[in-house]
């Protein structure tokens, strides 16, 4: 009985969304980006550390349709580097001597698909020595179509983990410190303030910066994770309070002591429950600030270290503004994609705080 | 409560607060810890998560003479303990804190009372005095943020009033567009992108406060250099700042107009304009003032990221500077500077609501 309440809830919740065009756009972009990036391997031509010095800064690779005027199938050709005495600059010249057809489900490099099966089957590639960049490469020759899809992995998946590490701390010290009130609340609320009055970029930095730099980059990515959380569960457990002090009052509570449930028991099962559509929305908004934190770091060099990829530490490149004016390639690509994405999120987000707190501030569209 | 006892409470609280901050950047700047290692033991095997790590000041002030075979043992000692490198971790807290509160009362009998206060934070990196470094940074920075608050309330309550009294026109619609763009677009990438403008343009001017020759310059030419370096910070802060403010004022204005004494007002026929502005947006004002002591947190954090892009000399790109060279002295002494103006700011924010709403009761 209860269950088909709550999927009725959610039921409805769906209903709303979808009703709202532009919101279910958004929601397909987010599925679509997120299965994308499950996928990544089979996906990207080549691998997130591929590199071929030879082409540093190849612009994307034009795709030919047409041979000679007439129609073919999809064929690109071999670019060489060469400086040019003219110019003093580097120079792609492509050679058509030789057409290098598009091939679907190629043999190619190794990886392991979802993470567990090695695999070498990709879904679009060509034969060396013809490279296929699509989206052109960085200083290292690196194909940044391919570390796209790598490094959302990374820039995508830190905003649910931070959170899933924030939230669990934050609901806890909430819910005590809003539970049993008094000195203990007023105590408990001074030190998360303390954590709320130091600038959280500036702690971020700091704390980034003493990181060891011997790290594997999978120990880095779990302690940049961890740093954010750590900054993160204040402001979460501030509202959480804010919601139990005002829950506490009900009857049901009451009952619940009367029947002498303990006080982690009313609070782990009485009280946070109910904040569970605060959650969903809280997520949803959360996940962006994750993201731009996470690429403001790796983006002045202290988060995600290449050669991982993150939609960050590629825009590293484009610090350099004569980068930016000769291969926008470095910019655009990562850089729609963050805006993009938390565009998405917000609008999602946006929506349902509509649909599930209608009292919210500023909800007519 | 009156308004001094209130501000007087407010600094008092705000004393351990940043004690405590002050604490934990010392902690994370100075002090040499290890973790890990994270492993455990299935089936004979052992796996390992983490591996020991050891998190250590990277600067090592006596590294030079430790390497020196000039130096003999008995000066590197002396060296040691005259840096109070030799004591335990919380007398170097206690050290460096009781120089912050170093006082020169000679200085008063002199008649020099602004020099009563001589903190010594010590030496930057580079050999420079921290205080020194900070007196120059912190200007910029409170110059930037004000700048910006500023341009953001101008530009924003009459947008979001607009959009309001306009409600679902196409003008309503092409501003909440703006705002979801404007909090969507991440700021280094805009700063990039206006500084990429900058140079092709060849104007406004990238970098720094000032040009060359400043101090040569005429009172009015020395502003107006000033507004052009502020130019490309000023415009990316509040691209942000606009769109969410202008979303929040319209949301505060649509719900105020619905209630019962707007309808009162218009009821007893008073003119449209003095519904509006006399009691709907007076009202819609006052949660966004709550908001401005948060909203100077937001602005000083992310002010961070677009100093350090557009090389502005305020606290976040010393920030940023200290922890890249691990300018010990000076990271520790920004984050507890951070922290405090982000303390003054919210007492501000309060204060000023006390202001515009005398009903509220300040406790």
């Amino acid at each position: 009985m209860l269950e088909t309440r709550a999927r009725g809830k959610y039921h409805k919740i769906w209903r709303e969304l979808s009703r709202d065009k532009i919101v279910l756009g958004c929601i397909l972009f987010l599925v679509g980006l997120y299965s994308t990036i499950v996928v990544a391997g089979f996906l990207a031509p080549y691998s997130e550390d591929f590199s071929d010095r030879d082409q540093a800064y190849a612009p994307p690779t034009p795709i030919f349709v047409l041979d000679e005027g007439k129609p073919s199938w999809p064929f690109v050709v071999t670019y060489e580097r060469r400086f040019d005495p003219e110019t003093y600059g580097f120079g792609f010249y492509p050679d058509y001597s030789k057409r290098y057809p598009l091939r679907f489900f190629v043999q190619g490099e190794a990886y392991k698909f979802l993470g567990i099966i090695p695999s070498r089957l990709h879904l679009v590639g060509v034969d060396a020595p013809a490279r296929l960049f699509l989206l052109g490469t960085d200083m290292n020759g690196r194909d940044i179509f391919s570390r796209l899809l790598y490094g959302g992995q990374v820039s995508l998946t830190i905003g649910f983990l931070g959170l899933f590490v924030a939230f669990p701390i934050g609901l806890l010290y909430g819910g005590i410190s809003g539970y049993f009130g008094n000195r203990v609340d007023n105590w408990m609320m001074r030190l998360a303030e303390i954590i709320m009055s130091i600038p959280s970029f500036y702690l971020l930095i700091s704390l980034a910066a003493i990181l060891p730099s011997g790290l594997a980059s999978r120990q880095r990515f779990a302690l940049i994770v961890v740093i954010l959380a750590l900054i993160g569960w204040a402001g979460i457990s501030r509202i959480i309070r804010g919601m139990v002090l005002s829950l506490k009052e009900q009857e049901y509570v009451e009952a619940a002591r009367s029947l002498g449930a303990s006080s982690l028991w009313i609070i782990t099962r009485h009280l946070l429950p109910q904040t569970t559509t605060y959650l969903i929305v809280a997520i949803t908004l959360g996940v962006p600030g994750y993201l731009l934190a996470e690429s403001g770091l790796s983006f002045l060099g202290l988060g995600i270290q290449p050669p991982d990829a993150s939609w960050g530490n590629m825009l590293r490149e484009a610090q350099d503004l004569s980068n930016i004016m000769l291969r926008p390639w470095l910019l655009l690509g990562p850089g729609l994609l963050i805006f993009i994405t938390i565009l998405a999120f917000n609008v999602v987000g946006d929506k349902l705080r509509d649909i599930l707190d209608p009292k919210a501030k500023g909800r007519r569209a | 409560m009156p308004i001094y006892l209130f501000i007087l409470k407010r600094i008092l609280i705000a004393i351990p607060t940043i004690l405590i901050v002050s604490m934990i950047s010392f902690f994370i700047m100075r002090y040499d810890f290890t973790i890990g290692p994270i492993q455990w033991t299935t089936q004979g095997q052992t796996v390992t998560l983490l591996e020991k790590h050891h998190f250590k000041n990277p600067i090592d002030p006596l590294a030079e003479l430790r390497q020196n075979p000039q130096i003999s043992k008995a000066a590197y000692e002396h060296e040691r303990q005259r840096l109070g490198l030799d004591k335990p971790f919380y007398m170097q807290y206690w050290l460096w804190i009781s120089h912050i509160f170093q006082v020169n009362p000679s200085a008063l009998a002199e008649g020099k009372p602004w020099a009563f206060f001589q903190p010594d934070l010590g030496k930057s990196f580079s050999g420079e005095d921290v205080s020194r470094i900070l007196m120059q940074r912190i200007p910029n920075t409170l110059l930037l943020n004000a700048v910006t608050l500023l341009i953001c309330w101008l530009v924003a309550i009459p947008l979001g009033v607009y959009a309001a009294l306009h409600w679902r026109s196409w003008a309503d619609s092409a501003l909440t567009v703006f705002s979801s763009v404007g909090m969507a677009a991440p700021s280094f990438v805009v700063a990039l992108l206006l500084a990429l403008g900058a140079v092709k343009l060849g104007w406004p001017p990238l970098g720094g406060v000032t040009s060359d020759g400043f101090e040569q310059m005429s009172g009015f030419q020395k502003l107006g250099d000033i507004a052009a370096h502020l130019l490309l910070p000023v415009t990316v802060l509040t691209i942000s700042g606009i769109a969410g403010l202008q979303r929040q004022m319209r949301g505060n204005l649509l719900d105020v107009l619905e209630a019962e004494y707007v309808r009162l007002a218009r009821a007893k026929g008073l003119p449209e304009n003095k519904v509006i502005y006399k009691h709907a947006v007076r009202t819609a004002i006052n949660p966004l003032v709550t908001l401005l002591g948060y909203e100077f947190a937001g602005l000083l954090s992310g002010a961070a990221l677009v100093e350090m892009v557009l090389r502005y000399p305020g606290l976040g790109y010393t920030a940023l500077e200290a922890v890249r060279q691990t300018d010990t002295n000076l990271a520790m002494t920004v984050l507890v500077m951070g922290a405090i103006l982000l303390v003054l700011g919210n007492l501000f924010g309060d204060i000023l609501l006390k202001v515009v709403d005398p009903r509220i009761e300040l406790h």
